[in-house]
Formats: structure tokens, sequence, C-alpha cells
């Protein structure tokens, strides 16, 4: 019995080496990279849970929110929403073609809500107190409700969609073939639920109109977190896959790159359009709450540079890409957009966030901060790694038909 | 025990912060002790609400505030003393706050805020009339419809019929998105408590008023008769007739009447409010209000466009199925062939 178990460790966890092998076969650069980023983390981790959050941050009364909610939620959430993206393109809309782009969009959603939800924990003051969300004490009227609640679903929704892979990977076909009758139910709830709660994200902010900077507060930051959501997600799909499709070529058989770029272009495209109608939508938002004279301050100028620099200007690269059919530039508009919604939620959250205050009284993360967030990505990269490597994430299992 | 452990904490948190060699970041907290006015463990804030528990069903449903007449205050520190001294914030002698409004340590020279070991500030303004001082006392403004209580997600806060703002730290889970909702910045954090955290903020002296002829400690002592307790109404009605009295004294403005859809503590100013650090650009709706309509379209959002989602989902599996049928009897082995090649 207690070899039969250490096999099928061996098997699933070792990737069929001995253990000597598989610590050898991990000595890479890019694992000590991820440890050296670990051994800060990991201490500063359990320095905040020790000492609180004064000593870990710079957050303050007048700054109660800091990096942690910007990025490790705000930015990390719109990331991880190519399982939205790609669930709806192909579930919903039978886009077929897309179906090798779903399970590693799926687990993309996954691990991103687990890391968000592993980092907010070192953020709230008594986060042993989580669960009273559930279960013991509701607020109904407070848009962070919603999302909390939001959140915990969604987690639940991509676990079933991600679980045919977790149990092709154990075998256990029974598990498998309900799951995957689950799995376009979930994927349907998803679209709801993720819609419902990226738009949330936004309208956290709508409670501080005297806080937010006037050119980006607006009556429809719910929209345009939503529609940046959108983009965020198919943009990260093209990221994630030009990634993935160079560190895990190994495991991609039969691959066929006319093909795969052509997918992409058409994916630059479904972007390029999200993207025109943000950018039109902001122009109205500008032109409806009078904020012409904003633009030029040096806030205006900030503004600018997001909106011109990270949507104007991706928005018609994708178009020029898509009509001149260059896959190329594709992946690398891919990589601005994303870059524009971590910037625009960055905005939101910390920089235009108590914007009459002067600059000495602004926030800016301390050492510690960054150590964290860096720390979580770190995690949830190699949490990515961890199942690409043993589940059929980009590929279909070889004793399974596909579902799709 | 509790003490004991706080302690132990503070201490543990003194000594990392020099440890860890975090330098005090310029725009926090200058010239207090930190792990002393951020980690208090006060529990006014739990008392008062373990009072309201029992009392709510027999307190007066009258809706009370205070008007505060900035241009009465003379800075004297001393409604800082008593509230430290009833809610049992840390407190000095109240000759070294009497001492403290003039000369070296003048703590006028910076404008400060509430933090977790004081409820209530005195601030000193320059009067943009005639350049004479003007001191203004900050604390909770107890509004009318809180934004604190609305932004929750745990509904860790009260609104109290007789006007206070309750906050029950039992629930609460350390979010601090009652910081970010509250327009006049008037919760603070226990940031230097590591296990248990708790947003403080004024009670209105919940355990006072609520006996018949008591006031809240920072009123009672007032030597200025700064601050009047009373109805709401009736209170709105006495800011008016002040002003009607003395048109070249007061601005025609009663601060709290009308802001962010009205406050239980109210102020009467010589200048503009703007310039007296209460802030004029927080408009006259209940922050609330702008969360409600959100929240009503996402419900309707995910009530009413459920539906056709459902279907269309329904309708997609049960094509997937004929299709699916169809491949089946016609070849297996071609269907998977044909999977394989389409990466």
């Amino acid at each position: 019995m207690a070899q039969n178990t250490n096999s099928w460790f061996r098997e699933k966890i070792l990737l069929g080496m001995s253990t000597r092998d598989y610590i050898i076969s991990n000595a890479t650069p890019a694992n000590f990279i991820a440890m050296v980023i670990l051994a800060y983390a990991i201490p500063v981790m359990i320095y905040r849970l020790f000492f609180g959050l004064g000593p870990a941050t710079n957050l303050s009364d007048n700054h109660p929110w800091g990096l942690w909610i910007g990025f490790d939620v705000l930015v990390g959430i719109a990331l991880a929403a190519p399982g939205l993206a790609l669930g709806t393109a192909v579930h919903l809309f039978g886009m077929k073609q897309y179906h090798h782009f779903v399970r590693p969009a799926i687990l993309s959603s996954l691990v991103g809500y687990i890391f968000a939800v592993f980092a907010l924990l070192f953020d709230l003051g008594r986060y042993y107190r989580m669960p009273y969300l559930i279960g013991y004490s509701w607020g109904f009227s407070s848009i962070l409700f919603l999302i909390g609640w939001h959140f915990f679903l969604y987690i639940n929704i991509c676990l079933i969609e991600w679980s045919p892979a977790l149990f092709e990977w154990l075998n256990l076909r029974k598990y498998r073939e309900f799951f995957s009758k689950l799995a376009i139910w979930a994927t349907i709830f998803g679209v709801i639920i993720a819609g419902g709660h990226q738009s949330a994200l936004g309208g956290l902010y709508l409670v501080a109109p005297a806080k937010l900077h006037p050119l980006w507060y607006s009556a429809l930051l719910p929209v345009f977190f939503l529609l940046s959501a959108i983009f965020a997600g198919i943009s990260m799909v093209i990221v994630e896959s030009t990634i993935t499709h160079k560190v895990f070529k190994s495991q991609l058989k039969n691959f066929n790159e006319a093909e795969y770029n052509r997918l992409v272009i058409g994916l630059g495209k479904a972007t390029a359009s999200a993207l025109f109608i943000y950018f039109i939508l902001k122009i109205f938002d500008i032109a409806h709450s009078a904020n012409w004279a904003y633009l030029n301050t040096p806030y205006g100028y900030w503004y600018l540079v997001e909106i011109l620099g990270f949507v104007l200007l991706p928005a018609l690269l994708f178009a020029h890409a898509a009509r001149k059919g260059k896959a190329k530039l594709v992946r690398f508009t891919g990589f601005v957009t994303a870059l524009g919604v971590i910037l625009n939620r960055l905005n939101v959250s910390i920089i235009a966030y108590n914007w009459y205050l002067p600059t000495s009284e602004k926030y800016y993360p301390k050492w510690m901060e960054v150590a964290l967030t860096v720390g979580v990505v770190t995690m949830l990269i190699l949490a990515y790694r961890f199942i690409v490597n043993r589940m059929a994430i980009m590929h279909d299992h070889p004793d399974y038909e596909s579902t799709h | 025990m509790g003490i004991d452990r706080r302690e132990f904490l503070r201490r543990a948190a003194i000594a990392g912060v020099a440890l860890i060699g975090g330098s005090s970041p310029a725009h926090a907290f200058k010239n207090i002790d930190k792990a002393t006015i951020l980690s208090t463990g006060n529990i006014a804030n739990e008392r008062n609400w373990k009072l309201y528990e029992k009392t709510k069903d027999i307190i007066s449903k009258e809706r009370y505030g205070v008007l505060v007449d900035t241009t009465r205050c003379i800075g004297c520190r001393r409604c800082e003393w008593a509230c430290n001294e009833w809610n049992k914030n840390p407190n000095k002698p109240i000759a070294e706050f009497e001492k403290s409004v003039v000369g070296k340590d003048d703590v006028f020279k910076t404008i400060r805020r509430m933090h977790a070991g004081n409820f209530t500030v005195v601030n000193r303004f320059s009067s943009s009339k005639d350049g004479k001082p003007i001191y203004v006392k900050r604390q909770c403004m107890h509004c009318e419809d809180p934004g604190c209580l609305a932004s929750c997600f745990v509904d860790s806060y009260r609104k109290v019929s007789m006007g206070p703002v309750l906050y029950l730290p039992h629930i609460c889970v350390g979010c601090r998105y009652c910081m970010v909702a509250c327009p006049f910045d008037v919760p603070a954090f226990e940031y230097y408590e590591a296990l248990n955290p708790q947003i403080t903020k004024c009670t209105f002296c919940y355990d006072r008023i609520i006996y018949e002829g008591n006031v809240p400690a920072c009123v009672e002592i007032c030597p200025a008769e700064v601050m009047t307790l009373g109805k709401r109404k009736e209170l709105i009605n006495l800011a008016h007739e002040r002003i009607g009295n003395n048109p070249d004294k007061y601005i025609d403005h009663v601060y709290g009447e009308q802001e962010v859809g009205g406050t239980s503590w109210m102020y009467l100013s010589s200048v503009p409010f703007d310039e007296i650090g209460l802030r004029t650009d927080i408009g006259t709706t209940a922050i609330p209000k702008f969360s409600e309509s959100f929240l009503f379209g996402v419900k309707m959002f995910e009530i009413v466009g459920a539906w056709p989602l459902v279907f269309g989902a329904y309708y997609a599996i049960s094509k997937a199925r004929k299709k699916h049928t169809a491949s089946h009897e016609t070849s297996t082995e071609e269907k998977g062939e044909s999977h394989g090649t389409k990466h």
C-alpha cells in the first residue's frame, strides 16, 4: 500500500521522476529568482501577521487602501478576466475555433482569483473574520458585500469549470463526465457573476465622489471597469498564450502556427472594438461632466497618458495589425493594453485618490508592500506552472475526447 | 491579560520597526507616538454598542444634534482632554493641553486629524476677514444617512434614532472601506494592533446623552459655550436665528444642515467653510445614494439578464448534443483526428 501511494505521488506530482531527479530538473535560473523573491515575501507575510498593518505598510488614516487593494485585488481581478471573456465566446457564442484557449484562460482566472483573495487576507485587519461575510452578518447596502459574495461564488464557478482537467489527471472518469456537464452551466452563471463584480469593483469608488479626481470619478465607473475588464481579459489571453506557447512548447502537439496566428489576430479585433467603445464613452463622460478644464493640469496630463497612450493607441495598433494580418504586432499591443489596465486601476485606487492632498501627504507603497505583492504574483505563476505541467490544460487529454 | 498581550505586541511592533528599518513615512503621523495613538485597544465604541443593545427600545426617538459655533472657540483644547478622559483614550494632564497651544510646542502648527487614540481634535486657521485665529473642533459628524454604515459589508454600523452613528467592533472585519466612504475622513484604524485591530470614532457620547440632562463630555467642559446640544430641528432654527441676528459676524450657511444629506453635528462660521478645513465640495447628496442605484442595476441585470443567458445556454447544449449524437453515428475516429489538427 505504501509503495502504491509512493508511486502515485511519483507519477502525478514528480512527473514520473525520482525525488532527486525532480529536484535537479527544477534547478533552473527562473526557479532561483522565484526562490529569492519568496525568501523576501514570506517573511514579510509573517511580519504583517505578527506586527500589524502599521509597521508593514505605509497605509494611514487618510489612505486606508494602498497597493494591496490597488494592485493585488483591482488589477489582479481585471487581469483574471480571461475565463470570463473566452468562456463566454466559446460556450455562449459558439466560437468553437477558440476552444484550445479556454482551459488556459479558465485556469488563469481560477489562480488569479484565489491569489487575489489570498493577498486580500493580508490587507484585512481581522482576516480570520472573512467567513462572517458568508453567514454571520450581511451588509446588503454595501458594494463590497456584493463583491465579496461574487468572489466566493466565482471561485467556485472557476473550480467547476476547471475540474474536468483535475479529474482527467486523477483518472476519475465518472466525476469528469459529471463536471463536464456542469461546466456549461457554471459558465453561464460565471458570465453573470463576473460581469456583476467586475463592474462592482469600479462601483466601490462611487461612494468617494469628493476623494477621487473628477477625471477618474464618474457615475459610469462600473461600466468603465466592466468594459476594461473585457479588453483586459482578451489581451491577457493574447499575453498568456504568447508566453505559454513559448514556455510549454513541448506540450503542444500538431501545433499549426498559421492557424494560431489567425486566431490571435481575431482576438486583437475583439480587443480593438472594446477599446474603441471604452474610449468613446470616456470622451462622452468628460463632455457630460464638463471636465475639459482639468485636462490642462498635471493630473490631466497623466489622464491623457492613460487614455491616449494606453487606450486609443492600442486600439489603433490592433486595428492596423488586424487589417495587415500582423500577429506579432497584436501580441505586442496585447502587452500594451494589459499595462494600460494596470495603470488605470492604480490611478483610480492610489494616484487619483485623495488628489487634493499635497504631494508630501500622498501614499506610496513601502518596500514590504511591494515585496508581498511580487511574492503573491510569483506564487500565482508557480501554481499555474505546477498545474499546466501536470494536467491537460494546453492540450486535450489523450484518454478523453474533447468536450468542446 | 488583554492589555498584557497588547503591550507585548506594541513593544514587539516598535522593536520590529527598528529591526526592519522602516523609516517612518513623512506623510504619516509626525510628532505622535505612533504605536500609542494607533493602537489603544479602546473599548468606548464597544461599550456604547453594548449599552445601545440594552437601551435601544427605551431611548428617545427624537433626533438630537450639536451646533458648533466656531466664532466662539478659544482653542483651549479642553474638549480634547475631556473626550480622552471619558473614553479612556491616552491622555495628559489638562495643564499640558493648555500649554500646548502657544510657543515652541504649538500643536496648531499642523492641521491634525482624528486617529485611533483621539476621537476629536481642534485645529487653528487664520481668518481671511481680520487675520485672527479661528479654532475648529472636529469629530464624527454623525450623518443622517451615513456613508460608513452603507459601505460596511458586514453591517457593523448603526444609526441610532437619537442621532449617534455607532460602530460595532465585534463584527468588523477591518476592511477599512468605511474610511474610504466617509466624506469627512472620520473613522480611524488601529494600524499598530496586529491581531484585533478595530475602527474607532466619536460615539456622540451615547452613554451620556441618553440620560436626561446629560451632554457629551466635550460639550460639558467647554468654557466658551461653543457647542449646544439639542433637538436637531431646533438647532437648525437656532443657527439661522444667530445668523439673522448677526449677519456681519456669520456667513449665511449652516454647515451640516444639507451637506451629504444632513449631519447631526452642524457648524457656524465667520468665513467660508473651506477656509477652516470643512470641505464644501462634498455636495448635498447622501453618500449611500451614490451606490444605491448601482446596486439596484446589478440586481436587475442578474435577475433579468440571467434568463436569456440561461436559455441561450440550454439552446447551445441541446445543439451540441444533437451534433454529438450525429457525429457518433458517422465515425468516432474521424472526430478524434479532426480535434488533433485543430491547433
